[in-house]
């Protein structure tokens, strides 16, 4: 039994630590957000240099040959410091689903230029009907003479604006809801007949509306077998949510530690509020609320570890701790970020403070792949469907 | 990260599986779960004289004393085995509560005495701490202790004292000193329940059941050499008793196996013709509390793990008996609903058979009395100051 990160993974998420501490504050984050690119193309170089976007990635490809716990170890230093560069939609998705393909050529084209930092990329695949169920897919992949001309319109497509190239998910057959028919091409984000409307989220990040106008693909650009690209997805979700997960317990964190100090130099009364009752058992609770959700995390890397290991067992284990861990942060996060706004008082629902941009950052995960409402429903079809 | 255990350890948990498969038949069972009044008694007292003449009926106690000897993981795997396999836990007052004081805290002459015979089950022990005026702040009780020529004068009562119908010996906290600070006059007395001046009567409780009594001493006459240690220390004796009682409040591995109980029953209870177990609302609310107890349980297994290498329990340790006690509460919570009205009837002479839903009054029962889980043990608030105090520096 352990729950200790290895050293080397101690190593990295206190480069990462480091960082955030020493480069990242509050004021320069707010800087970067206002640049007209809104992200810091020198931190991300900076980011390559130090290793961090090679974490995930085979050794082959010039890769770290890291674990999804390595990739958990350097996302929850990245949401201490609520970093606002494009780690996840470039090195977790992107990236997770080129190490997911089988297309050879593909990988060895474009893992080593994730890693060397010269390119972003990202997954559009959410459609404007499409809310949660990632199969619900209307854009289509209709074969031509040299392949296929993608059209329709992806909507809130994560750092659309930057990203260099895009894994677009679209229908090759198969009727709008069908998982299979779905495939996944490599699309450059300037090619003929991409058009990219973007704007800034909440969270300090930006998303993309990106229509498809008979966009021309080969079948070289297809990262797996064509209709098959949900395997793909379904094998690299486990990741995405864990690696999300230890993003939003990174903020948790930070947002009860920050809160629990403020408390104690706040006078009201002429006491420190920490003394106050009310607000200390509250408190606990969102200490406890951590707490689980850190353990859950730890279960699905756990679980993850194991399926790494014999992909024939373990695999609904594996689900259902995700999906429940993915339910439990969007709860918990909700209930620590609403509470660390009440204790904060008027202060905390100002632009000024850093606890409302927490806050942000921790709404926007809770909606990405899915809502706690949406995972506690998978959970319950996997736990209770049977009995 | 991983919670693989090592081959000896796997073995040793085969060793425990089948000798509990074995041992805990399902007569020793139903003795058990039926059980009123001497019944009980009887029952649980012969089962822990099987665990008894097994070696294994103090795995906390250290060996010399006639513990196990066993590895934290090793304690870890017994008790998960043991709640897996429905198997109450052993009677703590004498084996879990007052015998690590005494062999912490006692002369050696109150070590061979009392220890051997609470390893034999042959003392039932009782715990006299609570007094009306004194709940929470414990530190508050009122039940004095004059020392006059060799024996110590004890006038006064205890409350919310489990099975002191059943008892031997009761080990109880006295007030020895007035006109100092609250914890400092108080001392740590073993007291004989035949003592003349000492009574039990009963407190009856909400869910029908006679576990609670209340304690009366009228100038009951303790020999001094049933103190331990030293006068007016006993605060810091029943200190680190409470924290030893905390840690194991968690009991992952019980609500585990209700909660198993309670899906087999949900699939079972039908509503419109449809079980309860398909329905969305119902499977959202077992899902709050599944997901709850999974993160639990690796709660749990983080504190086995920084202990089994040789660290202090950290600061996720204090939350165990909290989350614990909500969950199996919120277990119980479920089950009522699902006994629905057929959790209302006192069952008088009919069986559970007889009337149906038999899982029903045992339900209305366990939501009855496990309303207690958070009251004991220092209340759920009252470990909340403490995780406010002792981990985040309120």
């Amino acid at each position: 039994m352990n729950f200790e990160f290895s050293e080397e993974q101690v190593m990295i998420k206190d480069s990462v630590a480091r960082f955030v501490r020493d480069e990242y504050d509050f004021d320069t984050r707010r800087k970067i957000i206002d640049s007209e690119e809104g992200i810091n193309r020198d931190f991300w170089t900076m980011f390559a240099e130090l290793g961090w976007l090679s974490v995930p990635f085979e050794e082959q490809y010039g890769g770290f040959g890291g674990s999804v716990e390595d990739l958990v170890a350097v996302m929850e230093e990245l949401g201490k410091g609520i970093v606002v560069e494009p780690y996840v939609s470039t090195v977790v998705i992107f990236g997770g689903l080129l190490s997911a393909a089988t297309n050879a050529d593909l990988k060895s084209t474009y893992i080593p230029k994730i890693i060397d930092g010269s390119c972003l990329g990202s997954f559009a695949f959410l459609e404007p009907q499409s809310r949660f169920e990632i199969a619900d897919i209307a854009t289509s992949a209709t074969v031509g003479k040299d392949g296929y001309a993608i059209n329709g319109t992806k909507t809130v497509v994560f750092n659309g604006a930057s990203a260099d190239s895009l894994i677009v998910a679209a229908r090759t057959s198969g009727e709008q809801f069908d998982r299979d028919g779905i495939s996944l091409f490599m699309v450059a984000a300037d090619a003929p007949g991409v058009s990219i409307h973007s704007y800034k989220t909440m969270d300090g990040q930006s998303a993309s509306t990106i229509s498809f106008n008979d966009v021309l693909v080969t079948e070289s650009q297809l990262l797996g077998a064509a209709g098959q690209g949900m395997e793909i997805v379904d094998q690299v979700m486990p990741n995405i949510l864990l690696a999300l997960s230890a993003e939003a317990l990174g903020i948790m964190a930070t947002l009860n530690a920050i809160t629990v100090d403020y408390t104690k130099t706040r006078q009201q009364f002429g006491t420190p509020i920490s003394s106050f009752q009310a607000l200390q058992h509250r408190m606990v609770d969102t200490f406890m609320a951590c707490e689980q959700s850190k353990s859950l995390l730890y279960r699905g890397l756990c679980d993850a570890n194991k399926v790494a290991v014999d992909p024939s067992v373990g695999t609904a284990e594996l689900l259902k701790s995700v999906h429940a861990l993915k339910a439990t942060v969007a709860k918990y996060g909700k209930l620590i970020g609403e509470e660390a706004i009440q204790i904060h008082g008027g202060i905390g629902i100002t632009d000024e403070l850093n606890i409302g941009h927490y806050v942000k950052r921790l709404m926007t995960i809770n909606v990405t792949f899915g809502d706690a409402d949406f995972h506690q429903k998978k959970f319950n079809q996997l736990s209770y469907s049977s009995l | 990260m991983d919670i693989n255990f090592s081959a000896q350890d796997l073995e040793f948990r085969d060793e425990v599986r089948a000798f509990f498969a074995s041992e805990y038949d399902a007569k020793v069972a139903e003795s058990l779960s039926s059980g009123q009044g001497e019944d009980y008694k009887e029952a649980i007292v012969a089962w822990q004289k099987k665990l008894h003449a097994k070696g294994w009926i103090a795995p906390g106690w250290p060996k010399e004393y006639g513990g196990t000897g066993w590895s934290v993981t090793q304690k870890f795997i017994y008790e998960t085995e043991r709640g897996a396999a429905g198997i109450p836990d052993v009677v703590p007052f004498g084996l879990k509560m007052v015998a690590p004081v005494i062999y912490t805290f006692g002369s050696e002459e109150q070590k061979a005495k009392f220890l051997p015979r609470i390893l034999s089950s042959e003392d039932w022990w009782c715990q006299g701490y609570s007094e009306p005026g004194a709940g929470s702040d414990l530190a508050a009780l009122n039940t004095t202790a004059e020392y006059a020529g060799d024996n110590y004068i004890v006038n006064g009562r205890k409350i919310w004292t489990t099975f002191a119908q059943f008892a031997d010996w009761i080990f109880c906290l006295v007030r020895t000193s007035k006109d100092v600070r609250k914890q400092q006059g108080i001392s740590f007395l073993l007291i004989d329940m035949n003592t003349p001046g000492v009574s039990v009567k009963p407190i009856p409780t909400i869910d029908g059941k006679h576990s609670l009594n209340e304690v009366l001493f009228e100038d009951a006459l303790v020999p001094r050499e049933n103190l331990i240690g030293e006068q007016d220390k006993g605060w810091t004796y029943a200190k680190a008793l409470l924290a030893h009682e905390r840690t194991g409040m968690a009991e992952v591995a019980d609500s585990k196996r209700m909660l198993a109980n309670l899906k087999q029953r949900a699939a079972a209870e039908v509503n419109g013709g449809q079980p309860m177990i398909a329905d969305p609302v119902f499977q959202m609310r077992l899902s709050d509390i599944e997901m709850q107890l999974m993160a639990l349980e690796y709660t749990e297994l983080r504190v086995f793990a920084s202990m089994a290498a040789g660290g202090m329990p950290g600061p996720e340790s204090s939350l165990l008996k909290i989350k614990g006690t909500e969950i199996s509460q919120s277990i119980h919570e479920l089950q009522l609903q699902l006994a629905a009205y057929y959790g209302g009837a006192l069952q008088g002479d009919l069986s559970n058979q007889q009337l149906g839903h038999e899982f029903a009054a045992e339900a209305r029962k366990s939501y009855m009395y496990g309303r207690a889980a958070s009251i004991y043990g220092g209340s759920n608030e009252v470990q909340r100051n403490v995780i406010a105090k002792a981990v985040l520096g309120l």
